[in-house]
C-alpha cells in the first residue's frame, strides 16, 4: 500500500473499470469469463467427434440440421477433421492456458505475494485484449471457404503449408497462425509480467520460500512460457510467409501435390516438428504446474496440515520444467527423426517421472493422518490427484520408444493427455474456481450443488476418457472420420456409443455448475475475508477485494501451511499475524 | 482509473513518476529493468527460432548458400552495421546524458539515434529493391536467371520497388512537412519539433537511399560476375537458392520490423525529454528503450556475418 488510497474512484467510468481495467483482479475475471465460454465451445465441438464416432454416417439429431445442412445433416470426414482440430486448438489455447496463466495467475499472484497490482498494469490489460484477435481469428476461421483449420492442433506441414493440401486448409489455417501468434504474444506479455512481479513486488517478510505453491507454480509456468513460446511464434512467422508468399521453409523437394509439382523445395518438414515442440512439450506443462500448484494449496487447507516436504515440492517443480525443455523429441518418435535421437529423448522423458512421483507422495503425505474436510474444493483436489496418477503412469508407456511406435496413433494417447488435461487440469480448475469463488465474489458456491457436480463430473469423466485405453490398446485409431471402415474395429462400436453418451452427460452435468457459479454471484451466501480458515495473504484482503488489494500493510511472518502450530489456539496460523513474542 | 489521471497530474510537475502500486521509485526501475531484461530473452529465443532454420538449411545446402551470398552486396551491409554500431553509441550515449540531466544532450542524441535508424533503413530498401529487381526473391517468387528476365525489366523493376519501399516515407515527409507549414503556429514547441524530426527521419531516409544508390553503383562489377550464372537458377520443387533468399528476406525483415517499432518507441520517448523529463531521479525508460536498441544492434551484429560474409 502506498500514502494515497485507492476508494476514491469518482473519475473512473465503468469502461476503465470493468473494460479497459489496468487492475489484475478485473483482467482475472475477464480471463475466467472469456476461458469459460470457450469452454463451453470446445465441448460442443467434442461432442461432435463423439457423435460421429458412436453413430457414423447418420443424422445428428436437432441440430445436425442446422449446423451442416449442405452435407444433410450428417459430419462429412473434412468437417470431421475440423472438429478435432478446434476442439483442441480451443481446449489448449483458448481455454487450459488461459485460465490457468490468465484467470487464477492473474487474480491470485499480486494477493498472494501481498502486492497492490502487477507490475506492469497497462501491460497485463493488453495481455487479455490481445487474446481478442486471436478468439476473432480462430472463431472467424469456421467463417472461411474451408470451414475451420483442418491440420490438426499441430499444424503439420506440408499439410498444413499449403494452401491447396487440405480443405480446410485455405483462408482457415493461415488465420489459424495468426490466431496463435495473438495468442503468443498475449502469453509473453503475461509471463513477463508475471515474474517481474514475483520477483520486484513481494510484501516486507515474504521470502522465495514462504510463498504459497501456487505461486511457485506460476512462476515456474511463466519461466516456461517465456523462453519456449517465441520459438513457436518464430515457427509460426515461417509458416505463415510459406503460406502466403510462398517461402518454402518447411517443403521439401520433389514435393507433389495436387499432381503438380510445388514451386518452392528444398525446405525441412521436420524442422516444424522440432520447432513445434520446443513450444509444445513445455506447453504441457505450463498446463498442468499451475494446477499442481494449487491443488497442493487446497489440499494443504482442508487437511488442516502442513504441505509435506514443501521444499522439495518447489524442487521437482522446477525439475519437472527443467526437464521439460529437453524432451521434445517423444512427439516424434515415429517421425523419421534418427532412433539414436529417439533414445536419448526417452531416457530424459522417463526422467521426469521423479519429480513427479516425489509430488505425488508429497500429497498423499499431506493429506495422511490429516482432519479432512470433504468440501467441494477438496474433492477437486483429491480427484486431481488420483486422476494425475493414472495419466503419469500412461505417460511413462509412451515415453518408452517401441511401445509408442505402437500407440502412438491410437486412442491410448487420446487417453493419456485427457486424463492429464481434463481429469487433471480441469478438475484442478474446477476446484480451484470453488475454493478462490468466496474471494472473487465475496459469495459461497452451493456446496450441495458442488458435490453433485463433484460426483457425475468423475463418474462420466472416467466413462469417457477410461474406455479409450482399452480402445488404444487394440489400436483403434485417432484421426479417422471412419474407423469402421475397416473390419477389425467394427466390434468396438458399441464402445464408442457407451463413451459417447458419458461424454454427453458429462457435458450436461455442466448446466448444474453453470448455474451455481451465476446464481452464486447474486445469491450466494455472503461470506467474510476468510471463509475455509487459510494461511495465505489474499484470505487477509477483504472478499473482495478493493481496488489496491489490501486495507493494511501486509507483513509476513511464516511460510504459508503452518496448519495445527502449538504457537496458536486455532488450528491456523495465518502469514501476516505477528509471533506471541513480539505481540 | 485513478492511477492514470494522477500519474498524468504528476507528470506535468515534474514529479512522483511512481507508479501507486509500487512502494519507491528504486523498485519501480528494478521492476522496469528486470522486465526489459525478461522481454529481452524473449526476443533472442524468438530469433533463435530462426536462427535455427538458417543452420538447418545452411548443414542441409551449404553450396546453395555459397553461391547465393554472392548476390548480397556486402559492402552495403557492412556500411549498415557502422551506421548502426554508431547508433548505439548515441543511444548509449543518451541514457548517459538522461542520468546526468542533460536535457538538451538528451534530446539532440536520440534525435541523432532516430536519423542513424533512418539511413539504416533507406541503405536496406536500395539492397532489397536491387534483388527484387534481379529476381533474387524467397523460393515461392525467386525468377533469377529465367529467360524472361531482360535488362531493361530489371531496371525498372528496381525503379519501382525503390519508389514502393520510398512511399511511406515520402508521405511522412509530405504530411509532416503540411503540418509544419499550415499548422505551425497552433502547436506546442514540443509538437512542432517532434513534427520536425518526423520530417527530418523521412528526409533523411532518402540520403540514405542516395548512398544505397551510389555505393551500389561502385560496387556494380563485384556482384554482376554471377549473372546468368546456371548454377544459381531455380529448378521448381528442388533445393535452390529461392531457400537462402527466404531466409536472408524473413531474417532481415524481422528486424527491419524491430528497427521501425524502436523508432516509435524513441519517438515517444523524445516527447517526453522534450519535456524534460528525464533526469537523475526518473531515467528508467531511456535506460529500457536503449537495451531493446543495443539487442536490436546485436541480431545485426550475427545477420552481418552469417548472411554476408561466410562464404
Amino acid at each position: 500500500m502506498t500514502s494515497h488510497d485507492h476508494h476514491e474512484m469518482t473519475v473512473s467510468s465503468f469502461v476503465s473499470t470493468y473494460v479497459f481495467s489496468r487492475d489484475h483482479k478485473i483482467i482475472g475475471l475477464q480471463f475466467l469469463f472469456s476461458t469459460l465460454l470457450w469452454f463451453l465451445v470446445g465441448g460442443l465441438l467434442a461432442l461432435g467427434i463423439r457423435w460421429q464416432l458412436a453413430y457414423p454416417w447418420t443424422d445428428m439429431p436437432v441440430i445436425g440440421s442446422m449446423l451442416f445442412s449442405g452435407e444433410g445433416g450428417q459430419i462429412s470426414p473434412e468437417f470431421y477433421t475440423v472438429l478435432f482440430t478446434m476442439h483442441a486448438t480451443v481446449m489448449i489455447f483458448f481455454v487450459i492456458i488461459p485460465v490457468l496463466a490468465g484467470a487464477f495467475g492473474n487474480y491470485l499472484i499480486p494477493l498472494m505475494i501481498g502486492a497492490d497490482d502487477m507490475a506492469f498494469p497497462t501491460l497485463n490489460m493488453l495481455s487479455y485484449w490481445f487474446m481478442w484477435p486471436a478468439f476473432i481469428c480462430v472463431g472467424g476461421s469456421f467463417f472461411v471457404p474451408g470451414h475451420g483449420a483442418a491440420s490438426g492442433w499441430t499444424s503439420y506441414p506440408p499439410l498444413s503449408d499449403v494452401t491447396a493440401a487440405s480443405p480446410g486448409s485455405g483462408t482457415a489455417q493461415t488465420l489459424w497462425l495468426l490466431g496463435v501468434t495473438f495468442v503468443g504474444i498475449s502469453s509473453m506479455m503475461g509471463s513477463v509480467n508475471y515474474m517481474t512481479t514475483i520477483i520486484q513486488m513481494r510484501a516486507p517478510g515474504m521470502t522465495m520460500f514462504r510463498m504459497p505453491l501456487t505461486i511457485w507454480s506460476m512462476f515456474i509456468t511463466a519461466i516456461l512460457q517465456a523462453f519456449a513460446l517465441p520459438v513457436l511464434t518464430a515457427a509460426g512467422f515461417m509458416q505463415l510467409a510459406d503460406r502466403t508468399i510462398g517461402t518454402g521453409f518447411f517443403l521439401p523437394e520433389g514435393n507433389v501435390i495436387n499432381n503438380s509439382v510445388a514451386a518452392a523445395g528444398g525446405g525441412q518438414p521436420l524442422l516444424w516438428q522440432h520447432l513445434f515442440w520446443f513450444y509444445s512439450h513445455p506447453a504441457v506443462y505450463i498446463m498442468i504446474l499451475p494446477a499442481m500448484g494449487m491443488v497442493s494449496d487446497i489440499l494443504a487447507c482442508f487437511a488442516r496440515k502442513p504441505v509435506f516436504g514443501y521444499k522439495p515440492m518447489v524442487y521437482s517443480i522446477s525439475a519437472i520444467a527443467g526437464l521439460g525443455f529437453i524432451v521434445w523429441g517423444h512427439h516424434m518418435f515415429v517421425s523419421g527423426m534418427n532412433p539414436v535421437l529417439g533414445m536419448t529423448f526417452m531416457v530424459s522423458t522417463m526422467m521426469i517421472a521423479l519429480p513427479s512421483a516425489v509430488k505425488v507422495f508429497n500429497w498423499l503425505g499431506t493429506v495422511w493422518g490429516g482432519k479432512i474436510q470433504f468440501t467441494t474444493p477438496m474433492l477437486f483436489a483429491l480427484s486431481f490427484v488420483s486422476m494425475f496418477i493414472i495419466g503419469g503412469l500412461s505417460g511413462i508407456f509412451m515415453a518408452a520408444t517401441p511401445v509408442d511406435i505402437f500407440i502412438h496413433d491410437t486412442y491410448f494417447i487420446v487417453a493419456h493427455f485427457h486424463y492429464v488435461l481434463f481429469a487433471g487440469t480441469a478438475m484442478a480448475v474446477w476446484g480451484a474456481i470453488y475454493f478462490w469463488y468466496p474471494k472473487m465474489f465475496g459469495r459461497m458456491m452451493n456446496e450441495t450443488l458442488g458435490k453433485i457436480h463433484f460426483f457425475l463430473t468423475f463418474i462420466f469423466l472416467n466413462g469417457t476418457f477410461f474406455t479409450m485405453h482399452i480402445l488404444g490398446t487394440v489400436g483403434f485409431p485417432r484421426r479417422l472420420a471412419d474407423p469402421y471402415h475397416y473390419e477389425t474395429f467394427r466390434h468396438l462400436l458399441p464402445m464408442n456409443q457407451f463413451m459417447t453418451w458419458c461424454a454427453v452427460a458429462m457435458v450436461a452435468t455442466q448446466v448444474i455448475f453453470a448455474w451455481n457459479f451465476i446464481y452464486s454471484i447474486f445469491f450466494g451466501k455472503a461470506v467474510g475475508r476468510n471463509p475455509w480458515h487459510c494461511n495465505t495473504l489474499e484470505w487477509m484482503a477483504p472478499s473482495p477485494p478493493g481496488h489496491g488489494n489490501f486495507d493494511f500493510q501486509p507483513i509476513v511472518y511464516r511460510g504459508p501451511y503452518e496448519y495445527g502450530s502449538p504457537e496458536t489456539d486455532q488450528d491456523y496460523y495465518p502469514q501476516t499475524q505477528p509471533p506471541p513474542s513480539s505481540a | 482509473m485513478v492511477m492514470a489521471s494522477t500519474t498524468e497530474e504528476q507528470d506535468h510537475h515534474g514529479h512522483g513518476h511512481v507508479a501507486h502500486h509500487f512502494d519507491s521509485a528504486q523498485q519501480q526501475f528494478d521492476a522496469g529493468k528486470l522486465g526489459m531484461w525478461l522481454f529481452l530473452i524473449t526476443e533472442i529465443l524468438f530469433f533463435s527460432g530462426l536462427f535455427v532454420a538458417y543452420a538447418v538449411y545452411r548443414v542441409n545446402h551449404p553450396e546453395v548458400f555459397i553461391d547465393a551470398r554472392q548476390h548480397l552486396n556486402t559492402s552495403l551491409g557492412a556500411l549498415n552495421t557502422v551506421v548502426l554500431l554508431f547508433s548505439s553509441l548515441t543511444m548509449a550515449w543518451a541514457v548517459r546524458a538522461a542520468q546526468l540531466g542533460q536535457h538538451k544532450l538528451l534530446s539532440n542524441l536520440i534525435i541523432l539515434t532516430l536519423l542513424c535508424a533512418s539511413v539504416f533503413l533507406g541503405i536496406k530498401s536500395i539492397e532489397y529493391s536491387h534483388k527484387w529487381g534481379e529476381g533474387l526473391l524467397w523460393a515461392g517468387a525467386y525468377t533469377y536467371g529465367s529467360e524472361e528476365l531482360i535488362e531493361h525489366d530489371k531496371s525498372a523493376a528496381k525503379l519501382a520497388a525503390t519508389a514502393a519501399l520510398g512511399a511511406p516515407a515520402a508521405l511522412i515527409v509530405v504530411v509532416s512537412g503540411a503540418i509544419l507549414v499550415f499548422w505551425r503556429k497552433r502547436l506546442s514547441s514540443v509538437v512542432r519539433t517532434l513534427v520536425a524530426v518526423t520530417l527530418g527521419m523521412g528526409a533523411i531516409y532518402f540520403v540514405g537511399v542516395g548512398i544505397g544508390i551510389i555505393v551500389e553503383v561502385l560496387t556494380h562489377s563485384s556482384v554482376s560476375h554471377a549473372s546468368g550464372d546456371p548454377s544459381i537458377s531455380q529448378v521448381a520443387g528442388t533445393p535452390g537458392p529461392g531457400v537462402f533468399f527466404s531466409i536472408y528476406f524473413t531474417m532481415t525483415g524481422v528486424h527491419a520490423l524491430h528497427i521501425l517499432i524502436g523508432m516509435g518507441v524513441m519517438l515517444w520517448m523524445l516527447e517526453k525529454s522534450l519535456r524534460f523529463e528525464y533526469g537523475p531521479d526518473y531515467f528508467g525508460p531511456v535506460d529500457f528503450v536503449g537495451l531493446y536498441w543495443h539487442l536490436v544492434d546485436l541480431v545485426w551484429i550475427y545477420l552481418f556475418p552469417l548472411l554476408y560474409l561466410i562464404g
